[in-house]
């Protein structure tokens, strides 16, 4: 067998009896999938309710345009007793022509959503009901916009994350375990190239990255969790490996620096997790303040998040590839280049 | 003519790290097939000579051939004809000793197969599918000392193969080194044990403050010594003053357990003994690579 292939296959059982590895590669961030998947399933996914006393042409528009869930009561009082009581934001009363809101005070935002809704029916009523064509029109049409389900949007987050904490620990450790354990002066002295152990090692991050892609999707799809991928979804394998290679790139420059194995583990932490947060691996960036989202962009792994989002579940095409792999391509370039000059092959 | 078949040559190497002269001015010749020795306190010097000659380190000054060649710059025709064992078990995470020794041998394009005869060379056969982190101390050293072979080179460099193993440990690796001698390898390497260079080597070269202080068979240093033997017998087999009276004596004093006599010339000491029947508790001591240190440092000899 070739060095290669050789060396790909041991440091690929080294990776896979490492139980500790394994849980950090695996099981932790799929706790965070399941954890914020389980905590955000129900978060702004229900439509407003309200309550309805009456029926006539305007409920009927409305309940078949799904704009509004629609509650039936059939007593005025019990009606605006739920509003009163803040289980409903507001109340519909038809009297015949005669339509009447009762709205919450409290809740202005959802009050006035429903108040825009129910005129906006009936001004159309109205204009209908005048057989004059209308004189502007106006049409409206679903945008899968920014705001997400959480795991549309949780999912890809997370796997970039998880990817980049594996490729960045994965190659710092090694780097340093094997400086300490003089396994790198032992190749050295092997006539072997310095590009086939890194590109083993590569190799096994690179496999590591699509069994994360693979597991976390799959978990994500499940009926509780209710991912739904996107058609374009394969597009998120370029990046799965371009993400691979900027991240190891970043922590074979830290194991550059670290002396020990725990220095390592701390620094790439120390590198990672606050990544990870102004990223928006977790919650949404666009929430964030102006100036913090803009110091978001210098981060890899932001751009990575982007990807993954508009191939996963935004059904984004190839072209939402360029700026992201044209990022991580750069990133892996500059920081390669920094780390192979300040690498050492001894203590 | 002698050149050429001598396995290493080092012609007058000196190496500093700032102040300190790690290596100051060292030549030595280590012939094929020879079982050399280089021995010292820790801090000699023995680790940087063995890293300038297998190519790890540029020396300051001096020269150094390797099998013909010069190693440094790093040498990649030269790597395939030497194995060398660090002084750190080197091996990869959680493999099995089988499986370290298939890497490394791929690492020189060693069929898989070789792994096997390793491993029964250095007696670890029954261990092959044990992960190199559950075997003891001396199993260790003994698979890194099978790594550093399983590309079956023409040299060897140990570094200090049998430091912190028990004694057993380092009997049983003491026959393994002398397997490998006995299939035609040179063999340099380390130790800060004298009693065991005398046991194993061909020629020793002690070491200190990074110069060699002198290079020669064991026997030879020890009987270039001319140091006395002591004979040592029971308290009261003999007086102080008739013990001093034997021919070829030429000191004896006593301690509580006792009699010590000092002699240069042990046969008619010995056999005056015998003829007065004084030979219990006898034992007999002769110099050894500690008296041939302290001699050329004028200090105990501490590893």
């Amino acid at each position: 067998m070739t060095a290669f292939k050789t060396l790909s296959l041991a440091m690929f059982k080294g990776f896979i009896r490492d139980k500790v590895t394994l849980f950090f590669t695996f099981l932790f961030p799929l706790m965070f999938l399941v954890i914020f998947g389980l905590i955000l399933r129900d978060v702004g996914a229900d439509k407003t309710r309200i309550a309805v006393v009456g029926d006539g042409p305007i409920v009927s528009a409305l309940r078949d345009s799904g704009a509004l869930e629609l509650e039936s009561y059939n007593d005025e009082n019990a009606a605006v007793q739920k509003v009163k009581d803040g289980d409903l934001p507001a109340a519909l009363i038809i009297r015949g022509q005669q339509l009447d809101v009762r709205f919450a005070q409290s809740d202005q935002v959802k009050s006035a959503t429903v108040v825009g809704i129910v005129n906006g029916f009936v001004d159309k009523a109205n204009l209908a009901a005048t057989g004059q064509p209308p004189r502007f029109t106006f049409a409206a049409e679903k945008v899968e916009d920014a705001s997400l389900k959480p795991i549309q949007y949780l999912t890809p987050g997370i796997l970039s994350w998880g990817v980049a904490v594996s490729a960045v620990f994965g190659s710092a450790l090694t780097l340093v375990s094997w400086r300490r354990k003089q396994v790198l002066r032992r190749i050295r002295l092997a006539p072997v190239s310095a590009t086939s152990v890194l590109s083993s090692r590569i190799l096994v991050s690179a496999g590591v990255a699509l069994v994360q892609g693979a597991i976390f999707v799959g978990i994500a799809s499940l009926p509780v969790f209710g991912l739904k991928l996107a058609g374009s979804w394969w597009l998120s394998i370029p990046l799965l490996l371009l993400g691979t290679i900027a991240f190891f790139a970043l922590g074979m420059l830290v194991g550059a620096f670290a002396k020990t194995e725990e220095a390592a583990s701390a620094a790439a932490n120390i590198v990672v997790l606050p990544m990870a947060f102004l990223s928006g691996t977790f919650f949404p960036v666009d929430q964030a303040p102006a100036w913090l989202q803009t110091v978001s962009k210098i981060f890899p792994l932001r751009h990575m998040n982007d990807g993954m989002l508009d191939v996963l579940v935004r059904g984004k095409g190839i072209d939402a590839l360029v700026v992201p792999a044209a990022i991580l391509v750069g990133f892996a370039l500059v920081v390669g280049f920094l780390a192979s000059r300040v690498f050492k092959w001894e203590e | 003519m002698t050149e050429e078949r001598s396995a290493v040559v080092v012609r007058d190497v000196r190496k500093s790290y700032g102040e300190l002269k790690a290596v100051d001015g060292v030549s030595f010749t280590v012939a094929e097939g020879e079982f050399f020795g280089i021995l010292g306190p820790n801090g000699a010097g023995k680790t940087t000579t063995l890293e300038i000659i297998e190519g790890l380190r540029e020396p300051d000054s001096g020269e150094v051939t390797l099998l013909g060649e010069s190693p440094w710059p790093r040498n990649v025709k030269l790597l395939p004809r030497i194995g060398v064992q660090l002084q750190a078990s080197s091996f990869f995470e959680k493999l099995t000793a089988k499986e370290q020794l298939q890497t490394f041998g791929s690492l020189y394009g060693v069929s898989a197969g070789t792994a096997a005869d390793m491993l029964e060379l250095v007696g670890l056969a029954d261990k092959a599918n044990e992960q190199e982190n559950k075997l003891s101390g001396g199993q260790r050293q003994r698979l890194s000392i099978a790594c550093a072979l399983v590309h079956d080179p023409d040299i060897v460099f140990l570094d200090e193969p049998t430091a912190a193993l028990d004694p057993q440990a380092r009997r049983n690796l003491w026959d393994v080194l002398r397997a490998i001698q006995a299939r035609g390898k040179t063999i340099v390497y380390t130790t800060h044990y004298l009693d065991e260079a005398e046991i194993l080597c061909d020629r020793v070269a002690i070491m200190d403050n990074g110069r060699i202080l002198a290079l020669d068979p064991p026997a030879v240093l020890v009987r270039g010594l001319d140091a006395p033997t002591h004979v040592t017998l029971q308290k009261g087999a003999m007086s102080v003053v008739d013990a001093s009276a034997l021919d070829g004596v030429e000191e004896a004093h006593e301690n509580e357990v006792s009699l010590t006599i000092s002699t240069r010339r042990p046969a008619p000491v010995l056999s005056a003994l015998a003829e007065r029947g004084a030979l219990d508790g006898l034992q007999v001591r002769t110099a050894t690579l500690e008296d041939v240190f302290l001699n050329l440092t004028g200090r105990e000899y501490r590893a």
